[in-house]
């Protein structure tokens, strides 16, 4: 085997330099939508994630309008919404529905697909050195299937029924039968098609991305001399491989509960005037909703992390580069990832501590959620240190990296709230939970997502973008964002369930009027100040400076292609790496603080064991 | 049209924003990358350091105003167990939280870029790594403890003197039913639920036991009396959800669950806590139910023994009502206690069947348990 494989990696060279001295130009088509390199492949991920991302924003938007100002009406809402807002007043069934749609689309398209989608696609064959994914035309697929997906998403938004709206994690018997809610006929049936095509495509991105990663590596590219980056993709697409179909087992169950009489998740319900009976007339019964809680946690939980992960590797990498250092504690940053990425799977049922599951079971996955936080705490520290003596670039991605632990850190303590079965009891469900993973989660991927776009946008397009739109851009994202979730803490605390369309009912609720409308403010101001990113990007797209080779100085080999990187990303000879990848500030040149990969270790160099 | 001005000025603002920051741009070009960057370093670390200042500042003062808006001490005991843990966690949280975001955005500002410096090639440091691997793995253990302690001993099974209130959920709103005096509720079936002629929890009007069930609009609990609720759903998830009392958890359609609890304080006397006269202790729903989720409360009061007593008096029965039996006279009433006799004697030959999935009490027979004790 071993002889095999130079002769493999010549073949395809000459196949590519075949391919750009013969046939130059690919068709429009074949070049920019239907295309197999997987650089264009990940920036059509990125930019359907970028749509998904304002299409999502918005309908917090307007769900956040109603619960900061219940008693005004917004007449425009009406000529966007149409009967959903009959005068401007959002009908509660619609307000249901905006929740779980917004959840699904940021949780899926925008914090899976836009980022893992992106990020491992362009990043993964560039920083390991191989010339495409192992398989361009799976990949070309996967994107196809999130794009189908998107399409079914987006057309249930018109549904004269509305879209989906169980809430994202679509629990039964609600999802299950269209009595429940309006959301729950034709809605939940496109959200489950549109979950479907989703899965396949997760499925096909995370295969390629495992196999690149194991089987195509360059010469002398060890595990050990992996960026973070690449680690990071590795341990989510294994999650992702594994826990997506049991997602989409859910679903099938779920369709046959829906329209073939089955009771997989249905037990004993009398709804709508009638008891649910089987096709002979008995009561249906012996099902378990919970059982449905189980396999979608089963995926769920996995799922919070192949959101979490990407960002972690993207940040540790734009940590070190603009640190000037290398990222402190490599094995440890791997180990972390790996025993993150295990105990991923083992903790699924932290999501369920009420819903009155065998309380030995509470405790076993109270210890096992609690035991995430050790790895956790090992990556944060190591952030940290990293910046220690730094000689820190304050670039637009390196102040979301730094945005990105902050939000880590505050939202992943609360987590030893959330964790703990008994606080649980109290907070489950309120606020506070909120609050939690929107810091934890969403913030801290978005701004992961956010310092990957900054930083690698030069290797994307050849330009950079600008650079004090950026800063603006970071400082409004991230005060507004803490001004949004910040307050919800408080919120939670005062016991106001989440999901509420409205909180004056209840005595115990209704308090918090100020607060309410202080965080619609931040989050109109957080979202508005988006646009000066979307702007920013498209117009450097087209009109910004043009980069340089390296213009962050940069070990790592994605630099070492040209600027406008062909397809097959390296001109001639895939460049041999003879060093990890953080060798930074390690001679005593301050003119050139960096030794990149494809340097040989000198005879005089210590390599250290990393 | 003043959101369509508002719109337009929001455009107009950001245009105005990119031009500037592309003047700047240039200007930085011109100025030199290097000493462009270095500028923006100063200006970009400074503002770090500012806000993370700013912020302390800020949730200091915000707790300080919203803390009296917090739930008022627990009303029940496991509550204040609730509580403690959660200023313990509070408290090491905290300070993990005020250390680690200080430190991180002190070195941001502290390590800011300058062509001068020089980077310290810092590779690793086992011992410090071992540090602060084991110091998070101890104080977890703590949490996990004490946490597993409290968990344990709220879920437990309750005690004998405990009263049974069975809850049930539907879209939306909340059905109790007490057991009435002969504290042994009477069966129910989906059957019979009926929402036509007024069953709706599908009681089963043969059921001996039955006839003494009553269906407040309202929930009554004695104070310092443990009281049991057996929480099930006749349609979606829903979740009993007891602010003041630190009190969860799911109705789930076909799994009964149950949660156990002794409240602490009246009604009149949590109302003097707080400084609300017309404060009322509230059941909402926390499960994501439909439309009108945010509509399924009912209020709960927390009663002296002598208060409970004349409102339990005031009850009528369901199935004299539903059988219109409440207007009729005597000849009822006998055969009513003929009934009950008929019952004790049932009880005693009864089979007692526990049976538990997940924790959850299965059938109606561990309430008759418990209560013939």
């Amino acid at each position: 085997m071993a002889t095999e494989n130079p002769q493999v990696v010549t073949e395809t060279e000459e196949h590519v330099h075949e391919e750009s001295h013969y046939h130059p130009k690919l068709s429009f088509i074949r070049k920019y939508v239907f295309s197999m390199d997987h650089k264009t492949i990940a920036k059509q991920f990125l930019i359907t994630g970028i749509f998904w991302g304002v299409i999502g924003g918005l309908m917090s938007m307007v769900f956040r309008l109603k619960l900061g100002f219940p008693d005004d009406s917004f007449p425009f809402l009406q000529s966007i919404l149409g009967s959903w807002a009959p005068e401007g007043d959002l009908k509660p069934e619609f307000y249901n529905a905006l929740i779980t749609i917004h959840g699904t689309v940021l949780v899926f398209f925008v914090l899976t697909a836009g980022l893992s989608g992106t990020f491992a696609n362009l990043l993964i064959p560039l920083q390991v050195g191989a010339r495409d994914m192992a398989s361009p035309f799976l990949n070309m697929m996967s994107y196809w299937f999130f794009f189908l997906a998107s399409v079914v998403m987006f057309s249930s938004l018109f549904l004269p029924q509305g879209p989906a709206s169980p809430g994202w994690t679509v629990y039964p018997p609600q999802s299950a039968l269209p009595q429940a809610s309006p959301g729950s006929g034709a809605g939940m049936t496109y959200w489950l098609v549109s979950m479907a095509l989703f899965i396949f495509s997760a499925l096909l991105g995370g295969l390629n991305y495992i196999v690149t990663i194991l089987n195509m590596r360059t010469k002398g590219m060890s595990m050990a001399r992996l960026p973070l980056t690449i680690w990071a993709f590795l341990v989510t697409a294994i999650l992702g491989v594994l826990s997506f179909p049991v997602l989409l087992s859910a679903s099938v169950l779920l369709i046959f509960d829906r329209g073939m009489g089955t009771s997989f998740f249905l037990s004993d319900i009398y709804i709508a005037g009638e008891a649910l009976r089987t096709s002979t007339g008995e009561i249906l019964s012996g099902g378990s909703p919970i059982l449905f809680q189980h396999l979608f946690w089963f995926l769920g939980h996995p799922e919070v992390y192949i959101i979490i992960l990407p960002a972690m590797g993207i940040v540790s990498e734009v940590l070190a580069v603009n640190a000037r250092k290398p990222i402190f504690g490599y094995r440890a940053m791997v180990g972390s990832l790996l025993a993150i990425g295990f105990l991923s799977f083992v903790v699924w049922a932290h999501h369920m501590f009420v819903t009155g599951m065998n309380p030995f079971i509470g405790s076993v996955f109270m210890l096992l959620t609690l035991i995430i936080a050790v790895p956790s705490a090992i990556k944060v520290f190591n952030w940290v240190t990293t910046l220690w003596k730094g000689n820190i670039r304050l670039t637009p991605a390196m102040l979301f990296s730094i945005g990105f632990v902050s939000t880590f850190i505050a939202g992943g303590l609360t987590g030893l709230f959330l964790g703990n079965p008994a606080i649980d009891i109290q907070l489950h469900d309120t606020y506070f939970i909120v609050a939690h993973f929107h810091i934890v989660m969403a913030l801290s991927a978005i701004f992961g997502m956010f310092a990957g776009i900054y930083h690698w946008f030069p290797k994307m397009f050849g330009r950079m973008m600008n650079k004090n739109l950026g800063y603006l851009h970071f400082f409004l994202t991230i005060v507004c964002a803490y001004g949004v979730f910040w307050p919800m803490h408080y919120i939670g605390m005062a016991g106001v369930p989440r999901r509420y369309f409205e909180f004056s009912n209840f005595q115990a609720f209704g308090g918090f009027a100020d607060l309410n409308q202080f965080i619609t403010v931040a989050a109109i101001i957080g979202f508005t100040a988006q646009f000066l990113f979307i702007i920013n990007f498209f117009y450097s797209i087209f009109h910004g400076r043009k980069a340089t080779m390296n213009p962050w100085k940069s070990v790592t080999i994605e630099w070492t292609t040209p600027i406008k990187t062909g397809h097959g990303n390296w001109p001639g000879e895939i460049p041999e790496v003879h060093r990890w990848a953080y060798d930074y500030s390690k001679n005593g040149d301050s003119e050139n603080d960096f030794i990149p990969q494809t340097t040989p270790v000198s005879a005089d160099e210590i390599e250290p064991e990393h | 049209m003043l959101s369509f001005l508002a719109v337009i000025c929001v455009v107009f603002l950001l245009i105005v924003i990119v031009q500037i920051s592309k003047i700047l741009e240039s200007l930085g070009v011109l100025k030199g990358e290097e000493e462009a960057q270095e500028s923006s370093n100063k200006l970009n670390g400074g503002l770090l350091f500012v806000f993370i200042i700013l912020s302390f500042y800020l949730i200091y003062w915000s707790i300080k105003k919203y803390s009296p808006e917090f739930l008022p001490e627990s009303a029940s005991i496991h509550g204040v167990w609730i509580d403690q843990l959660f200023n313990i966690t509070l408290l090491i949280t905290g300070v993990v939280f005020i250390l680690t975001e200080f430190l991180l955005f002190y070195f941001a500002w502290k390590y800011r870029g300058n062509r001068k410096k020089k980077a310290l090639h810092y590779v690793d440091n086992h011992r410090l790594e071992l540090l602060w691997t084991v110091i998070p793995a101890i104080t977890l253990t703590v949490l996990v403890g004490f946490g597993a302690v409290r968990w344990y001993e709220i879920t437990s099974q309750p005690p004998d003197n405990v009263t049974w209130i069975e809850i049930t959920g539907r879209q939306f709103e909340w059905m109790p039913r007490y057991p009435g005096v002969d504290g042994v509720f009477g069966k129910r079936m989906v059957e019979y639920i009926d929402d036509g002629t007024g069953n709706k929890l599908g009681i089963d009007t043969t059921d001996i036991n039955s006839e003494d069930d009553f269906l407040p609009t309202e929930i009554h609990l004695v104070v310092n009396q443990p009281v049991a609720f057996k929480i099930r759903s006749r349609d979606v998830l829903h979740s009993f959800y007891l602010p003041h009392f630190r009190v969860k958890m799911d109705a789930v359609p076909g799994i009964p669950t149950q949660f156990w609890f002794t409240p602490t304080k009246t009604s009149a006397q949590m109302a003097k806590d707080v400084g609300k006269p017309d404060f009322v202790y509230e059941l909402a729903c926390a499960e994501l139910c439909g439309a009108s989720h945010s509509n399924m409360r009912l209020e709960v009061f927390v009663d002296t023994q002598e208060e409970y007593d004349e409102w339990e008096k005031q009850q009528t029965s369901w199935y004299s009502s539903f059988m219109g039996l409440d207007k009729e006279d005597d000849a009822d009433a006998e055969q009513l206690e003929e009934a009950a006799d008929q019952k004790e004697d049932n009880d005693e030959g009864e089979e007692i069947e526990i049976t538990e999935t997940n924790g959850n009490v299965e059938e109606n027979n561990v309430i008759s348990m418990l209560q013939n004790d």
